[in-house]
């Protein structure tokens, strides 16, 4: 079920600013990557134009191109909604919809896209998914309230559950504990260790303790200065990264003495 | 409706000041001998606000007396005495004057005693709390008055007979505005039924759609229909229904209630702008990022998220446009009977009632002028049902949020 990306060439400007400079990756499948940096240096730019997310802001478009298991994402006879409906994302902060209840928020992806099933299957792909982000036990007998009702870190769990009720290819995360406190945290880190089993997973992380748990391979960004765009420094397996990196940089950014 | 945004880009701002502050602190304890660093940190505008402080500070911990909590009513109470006293002292009595003054001596006083026994912060404060309220009864005070006035005045014919019969064959007393209410609740009806789906749409446009040029040439000229006078929008319907129809001095309840639509699109447009603004765009990429098309996330996420919102707004523009005369007296005239055609012939409405009978009045002059209280009453009991609606309308359709 889970792709390969690969990333060649990829520049992403918007409007006339260049965000992030000639990314070549490869994001292996059944595997979590980790995306660490200073901010401002295109790690959020980045993931959000895998799935083609950053579209979303006007003026924002990219060059080069990235390669799911072969397929160009960026080529004109793409449409971006199939992209998205492959490629899942969680965000920064927990978004629940307001106006649906915790059951309906589940399987909005099936049913923003008046998608039709029976009341079986729908129980059935709501008990999965939020078996699957560790939340059935909590919510399982108060699943028509409504979606807000939970805690911070169990809305990022119901965020979590609605993406892979979908069941997509891969599943993009942007910084998804830093508005959680470490219990929250920590239970979503042992949900990512359990979906890697299924799913690519990307996640753009300030915690460096939080990349070196979760990730098998780490990519740090960096940016020469502000209005500069900016670039992958390097990659490599989260171990190397953080034991042996190639690159000075990386090793200051690692033991925190700049950024 | 442009303040929560305002607001929220200044709390922006000055969360950045303050997550900079605590750098400033450590950096003058790490390197303490950098002397040429402390004159450029203590140099900001800080300096100038110490020395008030050890001013207020003056007994240790800022302690000083408190005015009693009975003290303020009585000494507003002492100031009405003492102004009724003075103006009846120089035989210029009157209710206005007794306020005006009861306000300046209230205002003097409080200030006064809360400086003597409080200090000069809490006087400051007390004083301002004077002026703010003094303001919100200048406010209350006519709304008061008015719905006073009106409610008294159109007592007279709030009867079954007012709302049952109409005006036809009545020259005296007697008679009623069925037909006016209906004619008021029909040209509202029509006039939401064309204004409201092309303003919310409209509004969806901009805040979803548009951008660069169009976009703040659309908004600037919705602000300028905005304060369009309503009687050219009553001549604009006129002129456009007589020439399309070939038919000088048409009279049509579509002519109406196409004025004012003209009045009711931009204030529909607007509300409905702010309250699409205020969804928040995570909600939008949450959406996206489920792999549904814009229009999709639009119907199914942004409309239903500010339902509520857009109700109330459309609920207002309806109350805004409902009391419109002008327009309707050029487009429609006035008639004494039921017009339940909308495409042709007069069509009386509440206001226009209202004026016709106050303007032209017969015998008993009395008779018309009761009426004319009446409509109004009327008129203003519907705008008050609809604000109700309003708020019922948001309270039910508000996403809960639990917390």
């Amino acid at each position: 079920m889970s792709k390969r990306i690969e990333v060649n060439d990829l520049n992403i400007f918007y409007g006339k600013f260049k965000a992030v400079e000639d990314i070549s990756m490869v994001i292996e499948p059944r595997s979590v990557t980790a995306f660490i940096g200073p901010s401002g240096c295109g790690k959020s730019t980045f993931i959000r134009s895998l799935n083609r997310m950053h579209e979303a802001i006007q003026g924002a478009y990219v060059t080069g191109e990235v390669l799911v298991d072969g397929q160009n994402l960026y080529s004109p006879a793409t449409d971006p909604v199939n992209v998205r409906r492959q490629i899942g994302m969680v965000f920064q902060r927990p978004n629940p919809f307001p106006t649906m209840s915790i059951y309906d928020n589940v399987i909005a992806g099936y049913k923003l896209n008046a998608k039709r099933m029976n009341k079986a299957t729908a129980d059935e792909k709501v008990e999965k998914a939020l078996q699957g982000a560790n939340l059935w036990n909590e919510v399982k007998d108060r699943l028509s309230e409504s979606g807000s009702s939970l805690s911070g870190g169990q809305q990022q769990r119901l965020c979590i559950a609605r993406a892979i009720a979908v069941e997509p290819e891969v599943l993009l995360m942007d910084e998804p504990c830093s508005a959680l406190d470490p219990i929250s945290t920590l239970a979503i880190e042992d949900l990512i260790q359990e979906l890697k089993a299924k799913y690519t997973i990307g996640i753009v992380t300030h915690n460096m303790q939080q990349a070196a748990r979760v990730s098998d391979r780490t990519a740090f960004f960096n940016i020469a200065g502000t209005g500069k765009p900016g670039k992958l420094i390097e990659m490599d397996s989260t171990t190397t990264m953080f034991s042996n990196p190639k690159v000075a940089a990386t090793n200051d950014y690692i033991s925190g003495r700049f950024g | 409706m442009s303040v929560p945004r305002d607001e929220r880009t200044v709390a922006g701002h000055t969360a950045v000041d303050r997550s900079a502050a605590p750098d400033s602190p450590e950096n003058v304890t790490v390197r303490p001998d950098s002397s040429g660093l402390t004159p450029e940190l203590f140099g900001t505008p800080e300096p100038s606000s110490p020395p008030e402080r050890p001013a207020d500070t003056g007994t240790g911990l800022g302690q000083s007396g408190k005015l009693p909590s009975a003290l303020p009513p009585a000494l507003l109470l002492l100031a009405a005495g003492v102004s009724a006293a003075v103006l009846l002292l120089f035989d210029t009595w009157s209710w206005t004057g007794t306020a005006a003054l009861t306000a300046l001596v209230y205002t003097v006083g409080i200030y006064v005693l809360a400086r003597a026994v409080e200090g000069p912060r809490r006087a400051k404060d007390r004083f301002v709390t004077a002026l703010v309220s003094i303001a919100f009864v200048l406010a209350m005070a006519p709304l008061v008055s008015l719905v006073w006035t009106v409610a008294s005045r159109g007592a007279a014919r709030f009867d079954l007979q007012f709302f049952t019969e109409t005006m036809t064959g009545v020259v005296g007393e007697g008679g009623g505005a069925a037909h006016a209410i209906v004619g008021t609740l029909m040209i509202t009806g029509l006039a939401s039924l064309i204004s409201v789906p092309i303003g919310i749409m409209a509004a969806i446009w901009l805040v979803e759609y548009g951008g660069g040029p169009l976009k703040r040439i659309i908004t600037f000229l919705v602000d300028v229909m905005t304060g369009i006078p309503s009687i050219v929008a009553g001549l604009f319907a006129f002129a456009l229904f007589s020439t399309l129809l070939g038919e000088p001095g048409h009279r049509s309840g579509i002519a109406g209630a196409m004025s004012l639509s003209v009045l009711m699109v931009p204030v529909v447009i607007r509300s409905c702008e702010e309250m699409l603004k205020l969804v928040p765009d995570e909600l939008r990429e949450a959406s996206f990022a489920l792999g549904v098309p814009r229009w999709r996330t639009i119907t199914k996420v942004v409309l239903p998220t500010a339902l509520a919102g857009i109700a109330t707004g459309v609920t207002i523009s309806i109350a805004r446009i409902i009391g419109e005369t002008a327009p309707l007296l050029v487009t429609m005239g006035f008639t004494v009977g039921f017009n339940f055609d909308m495409f042709g012939g007069r069509v009386a409405t509440l206001p226009v009632f209202t004026y016709d009978q106050f303007v032209r009045r017969g015998l008993p002059p009395e008779a018309f002028v009761d009426r004319a209280w009446t409509a109004a009453l009327t008129l203003i009991i519907i705008v008050m049902l609809l604000n109700a609606l309003a708020r019922l309308i948001s309270y039910l359709f508000a996403p809960k949020t639990g917390r």
